[in-house]
């Protein structure tokens, strides 16, 4: 899950357990399947935390980021982040 | 009384229909990509921009004068992700973009605006925009920043890509806008548009995975920026830094709003008065004289004064909305928001209201949830707009001594403001907490906030803002302002008494229409430490805050005793201090504005919400004012 990654770890998506319409925003804000997710930073109180994804930051609150699914981001790079 | 904060209607112009002539074009892009910045250069008009998504929810139209084009209608919409409606002001942009907008002329060309330095997401929008098949122009925004920062794209590859023209240019500089004329002569000519064969793209994955191999094949590559992005954030949301550079941030705009905006606002305060006497003697004495002079001059210059000092927060506001730092502030305050229940998409109308009540409740249409939005609404007036500081500051400059701490870092007038602040927030937060958790209960929604790039304000737009700021200033009170002052005079000369001699004057302040109506009203405010004339200030300022203070200008200046004081000294004549800090906590809660009240029933389309809200916060701000005078008899 997204949100048990540590500050400075990366991940990459698998998929998301949210209701349609949120997923669908999400995925436009770059969260979709195969995506390299990097988790920059928590707010001063501890959530949410910003992520960085396809070049943006993005902060997300828990129980959002624990609804979307990780896989370890591995050495063969996945092919859409090495399209950028 | 739509005077706060809003732009006249906007009336097309009636070209006679020709068959496929160019007439309207609209701006389309995602949240955020420098569209009303675009659409201000194009038109030569003023609409408010900010570097944070969601500053636009409604389309606003304007002619575009400013590349030559004044026959042809622009339309500035919201910005969208994707063509499907997720909130009001999104449905709002396909709406007018499909041409299904009751009263919105349907667009004949596209201009799509999306940000160069996030372009691979932002090319997600590009294939179900262009699928309209209307003519686009595509404009890669941020030029500027994206040279200087080493990214790179091949424009020409892109456009063949696409089978639209594309062209970069910077909307905050101006750069490469000549694209657009170009382009609009083009389609006036009527060139066949080639209708191009998209993929159809139906998710969101399959999109991203579209834009993804067209950023790849046009050799896109990001900026490198986002470093020096994450490393201010590294201390503006540091977990010690980030929120004491908050505090300090807030605490440091009201200290120069007093100690460098106060002498100002005094030295204005002078010339006002000086205007005032040089025309005394050009006018003859009598009525006349004292109703334009100690009516309606001294009236509306008590509230003019402040001009300066409310630009000064406006500078401040400016630089803040402008640098990118709104949405951090929104990540510090997150876990206080969700503690009340309030939608995390709250925070930034609640901001915006600390300029106006009236754009803020505009802007809760990003806020999809209905009870979310409603809840939004009902708590918004609580935020200490500008109108309420006339009132502080007059109050604070006169009851409030000028004593430092911290080796005159820290004011006490600064103190008092900041509690005044903190009060109409702590009084949001309950209210929020009391609605969310009773009448308008919901699932918790999702926050998902966008941190923009930190980019430097412009003195052009910060230029802008403070002239359209006294703009909107000097015409309420050159209206309402105005109005309330002239009427007051002559309620407060009425009726006419006529001597036995036969001379007529005007009556004793106290027997005059508006002191019997005072005197009549006093009962229900004399246990908050008010006299009558704060009570007509009370009722007058119904209308807007700002009203109270060209009120008791006026009252003060009509009075014997106190005609030729200023307006600071009079007050101490009969006010106590516990009465003067009452006052203020009547105003950080009572909801003293029309425009408000005005736009929440058009927002909610019934009376019974601003009703209930206008009862609401009047309630508490007697309970808390009765309080307040109690608690500064029994220790002061």
């Amino acid at each position: 899950m997204l949100s048990e990654l540590k500050v400075g770890e990366s991940g990459v998506l698998i998929g998301l357990d949210l209701p349609e319409s949120v997923q669908n925003h999400l995925m436009h804000m770059g969260f979709v399947p195969d995506a390299l997710v990097t988790v920059l930073l928590r707010a001063p109180a501890g959530d949410p935390t910003v992520y960085s994804v396809d070049g943006m930051e993005i902060a997300l609150r828990r129980e959002t980021a624990a609804a979307i699914r990780m896989r370890p981001a591995t050495a063969d790079v996945p092919q859409l982040e090495a399209a950028q | 009384m739509s005077a706060c904060c809003e732009t006249p209607a906007f009336v097309p112009p009636k070209n006679p229909p020709h068959a496929g002539q160019l007439r309207t074009v609209v701006l389309i892009g995602p949240p955020n990509s420098g569209k009303s910045t675009l659409f201000n250069r194009l038109t030569g008009l003023r609409q408010k921009v900010a570097n944070f998504p969601g500053v636009t929810v409604e389309q606003r139209m304007g002619l575009m004068a400013g590349v030559g084009r004044a026959d042809l209608t622009l339309i500035d919409l919201p910005g969208i992700y994707s063509l499907d409606p997720y909130s009001e002001d999104a449905r709002v942009s396909i709406d007018v973009l499909r041409g299904k907008m009751v009263g919105t002329p349907k667009p004949d060309a596209v201009l799509m605006v999306l940000d160069s330095l996030h372009l691979t997401r932002q090319l997600m929008l590009a294939a179900p925009v262009l699928a309209l098949g209307l003519p686009t122009l595509v404009l890669l925004n941020m030029s500027d920043l994206m040279d200087a920062r080493g990214g790179h794209i091949d424009a020409l590859e892109l456009a063949r890509e696409l089978g639209a023209p594309v062209a970069q240019i910077s909307a905050v500089n101006g750069t490469g806008l000549d694209a657009v004329p170009l382009f609009l002569n083009q389609q006036t000519d009527r060139a066949a548009a080639k209708p191009l064969t998209l993929p159809v793209v139906g998710n969101a994955a399959s999109a991203h995975s579209w834009a993804a191999q067209v950023s790849h094949r046009t050799g896109y590559r990001a900026p490198l920026s986002v470093e020096g992005t994450r490393k201010i954030d590294s201390v503006l949301l540091h977990r010690i830094w980030g929120p004491l550079l908050f505090l300090l941030v807030v605490i440091g705009v009201f200290e120069v709003v007093f100690s460098i905006g106060q002498p100002l606002s005094d030295g204005f305060g002078v010339i006002l008065a000086d205007v005032g006497n040089l025309i005394r003697p050009l006018l003859p004495a009598g009525w006349l004289q004292s109703l334009i002079l100690d009516g309606a001059w001294k009236g509306i210059s008590s509230v003019l004064v402040f001009l300066p000092q409310i630009l000064l927060l406006f500078l401040f506001i400016g630089i803040l909305e402008d640098s990118g730092y709104l949405s951090r502030a929104a990540l510090i305050a997150d876990r206080v928001m969700r503690t009340t229940g309030l939608n995390g998409k709250a925070f930034i109308p609640l901001l915006s209201a600390y300029a106006c009540a009236v754009p803020a409740i505009m802007a809760t249409r990003t806020i999809e949830n209905k009870r979310d939005r409603m809840a939004t609404i009902l708590v918004a007036p609580f935020m200490t707009c500008s109108a309420r500081l006339p009132v502080y500051m007059l109050l604070i400059a006169a009851f409030i001594p000028n004593i430092t701490y911290l080796h005159g870092f820290l004011g006490l007038r600064t103190l008092t403001m900041l509690g005044l602040y903190l009060a109409g927030f702590v009084g949001a937060m309950t209210t929020a907490w009391l609605l969310k958790s009773s009448i308008l209960k919901s699932s918790e929604t999702p926050f998902i906030l966008e941190l923009p790039q930190y980019r430097m304000p412009t003195l052009r737009s910060l230029a802008l803002r403070l002239l359209d700021r006294a703009k909107v200033f000097l015409r309420q009170a050159g209206t309402i302002i105005l109005c309330v002052t002239l009427a007051l005079w002559v309620l407060a000369h009425l009726p006419v008494i006529q001597s036995p001699s036969g001379q007529i004057s005007a009556p004793e302040l106290a027997d005059s229409v508006i002191g019997r109506l005072g005197h009549f009203i006093e009962p229900a405010i004399q246990p908050l430490g008010f006299n009558w004339k704060i009570g007509i200030g009370l009722l007058s300022s119904v209308l807007a805050r700002e009203v109270m203070v060209s009120t008791m200008g006026t009252l003060y200046g009509a009075e014997a005793d106190t005609h030729a004081l200023s307006l600071q000294t009079a007050l101490h004549h009969d006010m106590t201090l516990g009465g003067a800090l009452a006052l203020m906590i009547f105003f950080a809660f009572a909801m003293q504005c029309t425009s408000t009240m005005a736009v929440v029933r058009r927002e909610t389309n019934s009376w019974r919400w601003p009703a209930f809200q206008f009862l609401y916060m009047l309630a508490l701000a007697w309970i808390a004012a009765y309080a307040v005078n109690h608690l500064a008899m029994v220790f002061c």
